[in-house]
């Protein structure tokens, strides 16, 4: 570690494990002064939980941090916004319905005698604000501010407390165009000002065009750290998803060539206005359909809009050649669609009901309340799917949450092929499981396929992809920019789409 | 999320056998029960009676909150139609009050559920907005008196027995029955379950959640207007300031009791009566003591802080850190 006088803050040997997961694994960090440093990762790989334990929010189990050559370590938010590390949040953690200058001044007003000297704290808020180029009617509500106001009225208010290392969390998730570079400008100044930033995202674009350094995170480990100009963006790439070099040139085993089986379903400029820009997409029998990209590039949002769970806003869709409207989940299933959310415990598993219960519970939905399956139907589904793939433990009565990810996620599987669908969404379907369970998944990808299903798989395992897909469309920045077929579909091709600039940028 | 064993119900069932053995002890007549004019009398069938509107608030107040709501406006909503049947009894035949009655609370439920499951209002506030009206549109339908009837078919509802048994308590159980058979014998109880513990994961399984919000806010009007019906036949009258209050409270102490958690999710139809049961024993034990009537609100309290401690997943790992403390140690 370069011991000089530009460091501002060092960490060493942060370590973090929750219940026996490890999210932090010995993480250096160093940030220098007037530096704006990019922390990027996929999601899971330490990026918050570094954030966190930096800032106090969590207790870290081992490391040292020292800023400005002190050693310190806050045990709160608040202590670390005290000492000068400073948080903003993508989420703006202030009070929308107060006036821009209390927010500014929220906790520390100019008082006399005990009274808000309301006067003398705006005339310091349109100071502080026109520092950052922000000519604003302070007294407003911060509400009726655009969210890229709100940003930098957090970041005005953090700094001026201060904060000599500003962290901005994914600041510019909800921004657009314009406002990004609003925001960067406000970036730059405070660099020069000497501070130090800290700045998450997943936008790479972003990444290049602001920032000085990058450090990566990949499974709790860093994975790398090197100035801007050091890291082209393929290297970045492979960097961030774990690809060796060795391992880049897989290619994908001899197989079947694709037939060309008439669609089940076809989309035609099907998109939604701030979630995935318009696309086309045509899913067949027998097909396995692949979604690669970064986090946040729009997988998710793409395979969301195709099962229903959010409304497209433009665009035709065809199922077995008549022109449907997908408004819900519930009409996708009627169309024979079924959807494994990335989401396991938040949009996949009723945790406290039993397996059974989870395994019936689309099949039951799609029959309607008024038709139950008799308890012997139940149990009979519920055995032969916990055979079929093997669950363990193979009781059908236990609390499904009390299975590991991996026999959940089979059991997710499970609710959806025990409805017989025509078309398959499996989104991030071997993501944190274990190797022994990965194979399984893997092998039922290709059986379903085989028998006839359309399937349609988002994954960041771009091995796993290429093994099992015919047709792989690579997603960026919210948009699908590049579709492999046949033999074109390997490890490189899609590292060098997700990596490619966009022809505007550069 | 805690995940709880198979319900038993041990807890509640021993929890009302200790509140009846002490009952039994302050008036030892207490399993007394006698054969008159072909209805039974006594102190144990004076519970189930006295207990049967709070028991039949917490047969829709169960499923409102196995579905992670609240249902706040059933107190007014025994108001509402406590009065509807009280001002209809003596210019209509029975069915035509027993239909406007429950028809009343249906729409009750029908508005709250609305306002929940498409105007996604919070529970609480969605149906506090009507626990305020309702006692007011009482009032307005009562015109601001207590109104008595003579009815004597309505009266039977209050006062009448079938069996010797008292009506209430019939009506109760034909009504425990119903919710069951609905519940259980279809598959709604399981998505009311599904929809409890994980509204997103339901939803995205095909589950018509905000259909099946109405209907259980639907239920709990229907569940309401029945005991408001109840309540006005035992007093031949309606008193739209008193008729039902503060009996959600109870009905939602019911429920919880019963070990159905506020949370959502998991629930039990029977535990939630028999934690109606608990509560009126301790009711109807107080009175028999002797003890002023108003010891029992802070007895109600203190059993409300227990049963919320016993469910507290953070107590439970204090008390485990506790036992590995002294275990230690010994």
């Amino acid at each position: 570690m370069p011991n000089d006088d530009s460091i501002l803050l060092s960490l060493t040997g942060f370590s973090k494990a929750f219940a026996g997961f490890v999210a932090l694994d010995h993480v250096d960090f160093t940030l220098r002064r007037g530096e704006i440093h990019a922390l990027l990762g996929e999601n899971g790989a330490g990026k918050s939980t570094l954030i966190k334990t930096m800032t106090g929010v969590v207790a870290r189990d081992a490391g040292t941090m020292r800023l400005d050559g002190v050693e310190i370590a806050p045990r709160s938010a608040a202590e670390a916004t005290r000492m000068g590390i400073a948080t903003v949040y993508q989420e703006v953690n202030l009070a929308p319905n107060l006036s821009v200058a209390q927010n500014l001044f929220l906790g520390r007003q100019p008082t006399r005698l005990g009274l808000v000297r309301e006067r003398e704290m705006r005339r310091r808020a349109e100071d502080l604000l026109a520092g950052f180029g922000l000519s604003i009617d302070v007294a407003a509500p911060l509400e009726s501010y655009s969210v890229a106001i709100q940003h930098i009225v957090a970041i005005a208010r953090a700094v001026d407390q201060s904060a000599r290392v500003l962290i901005l969390d994914e600041p510019t998730a909800s921004l657009d165009a314009h406002e990004v570079e609003v925001l960067f400008g406000v970036m730059r100044q405070l660099a020069a000002r000497g501070i130090g930033i800290v700045f998450v995202t997943h936008f790479l674009d972003q990444v290049y065009a602001i920032c000085d350094r990058i450090t990566v995170l990949r499974n709790g480990r860093l994975a790398g750290s090197a100035p801007v100009a050091e890291l082209p963006r393929l290297d970045l790439v492979r960097m961030m998803l774990g690809r060796e070099l060795s391992a880049a040139t897989a290619q994908r085993p001899p197989r079947a060539p694709a037939t060309d089986a008439a669609p089940l379903a076809a989309f035609e400029s099907f998109g939604k206005a701030g979630t995935v820009a318009p696309f086309d997409l045509t899913l067949r029998p027998g097909h396995v359909v692949g979604l690669a990209g970064l986090l946040g590039s729009g997988r998710t949002e793409t395979v969301r809009l195709v099962f229903g769970a959010d409304r497209a806003d433009c665009g035709r869709a065809e199922v077995g050649g008549q022109a449907v409207v997908i408004a819900s989940p519930r009409e996708a299933m009627r169309l024979g669609f079924g959807y494994c959310p990335e989401e396991r415990k938040t949009e996949g598993i009723v945790a406290e009901l039993t397996v059974r219960e989870n395994i019936v519970l689309a099949l039951q939905a799609r029959r309607g309340a008024m038709h139950p399956l008799s308890r012997r139907e139940q149990d009979e589904i519920a055995a032969k799917f916990i055979r079929l793939l093997d669950i363990r433990p193979p009781d059908p009565e236990r609390p499904i949450g009390l299975l590991s990810g991996g026999n959940q996620q089979k059991a997710l599987l499970a609710r959806w092929l025990a409805t017989a669908p025509r078309l398959l969404i499996l989104d991030e379907p071997t993501r944190g499981i274990d190797v022994g369970a990965h194979a399984e998944i893997i092998g039922l990808i290709r059986d379903l396929c085989a028998e006839g299903m359309a399937l349609l798989v988002v994954s960041s395992e771009l091995e796993e992809i290429v093994t099992y897909a015919d047709e792989v469309i690579v997603l960026r920045d919210r948009a699908h920019v590049a579709q492999l077929t046949g033999e074109a579909i390997s490890v490189p091709a899609i590292l060098a789409a997700i990596a490619e600039a966009p022809a505007d940028a550069a | 999320m805690a995940l709880r064993l198979p319900r038993i119900g041990t807890s509640q069932v021993a929890a009302l056998v200790l509140i009846l053995a002490a009952n039994w002890m302050v008036s030892p007549q207490f399993f007394d029960i006698r054969m008159q004019d072909g209805r039974l009398f006594g102190s144990l069938i004076d519970v189930l009676n006295r207990g049967a509107p709070v028991a039949l608030l917490s047969l829709g107040m169960v499923l409102v909150i196995a579905m992670r709501g609240i249902d706040l406006s059933v107190g007014a909503v025994m108001a509402i139609c406590g009065a509807i049947a009280a001002s209809l009894a003596d210019s209509h035949s029975l069915p035509v009050v027993l239909a406007a009655a429950l028809g009343a609370g249906l729409a009750c439920g029908l508005w709250n559920g609305l306002l929940v499951a498409v105007l996604g209002i919070q529970p609480i506030v969605a149906t506090l907005i009507l626990m305020v009206a309702g006692r007011g549109i009482a009032q307005l339908i009562t015109e601001g008196r207590i109104v008595t009837f003579t009815s004597p078919e309505l009266a039977f509802l209050g006062s009448g027995s079938v069996l010797g048994l008292p009506t209430p308590v019939v009506l109760t159980l034909g009504m425990l029955a119903l919710t069951l058979l609905v519940v259980r014998g279809t598959a709604l109880g399981l998505m009311i379950e599904a929809t409890g513990g994980n509204p997103r994961a339901s939803a995205l399984a095909g589950v018509g959640t905000r259909v099946i919000t109405v209907a259980v806010y639907m239920w709990s009007g229907l569940c309401a207007a029945l005991a408001g019906i109840v309540a006005a036949a035992d007093i031949l009258g309606a008193d739209a300031n008193n008729a039902g209050l503060w009996l959600e409270l109870d009905a939602i102490l019911a429920v919880v009791i019963g070990g159905t958690s506020l949370f959502g999710g998991r629930f039990s139809v029977i535990l939630a009566v028999v934690g109606a049961l608990i509560i009126q024993a301790m009711n109807t034990g107080i009175l028999l003591s002797g003890f002023p009537p108003e010891t029992n609100l802070v007895v109600k309290a203190l059993v409300v802080l227990a049963v919320l401690l016993a469910q507290s997943p953070r107590l439970g790992g204090f008390l485990a850190g506790l036992g590995v403390l002294f275990g230690r140690r010994p």
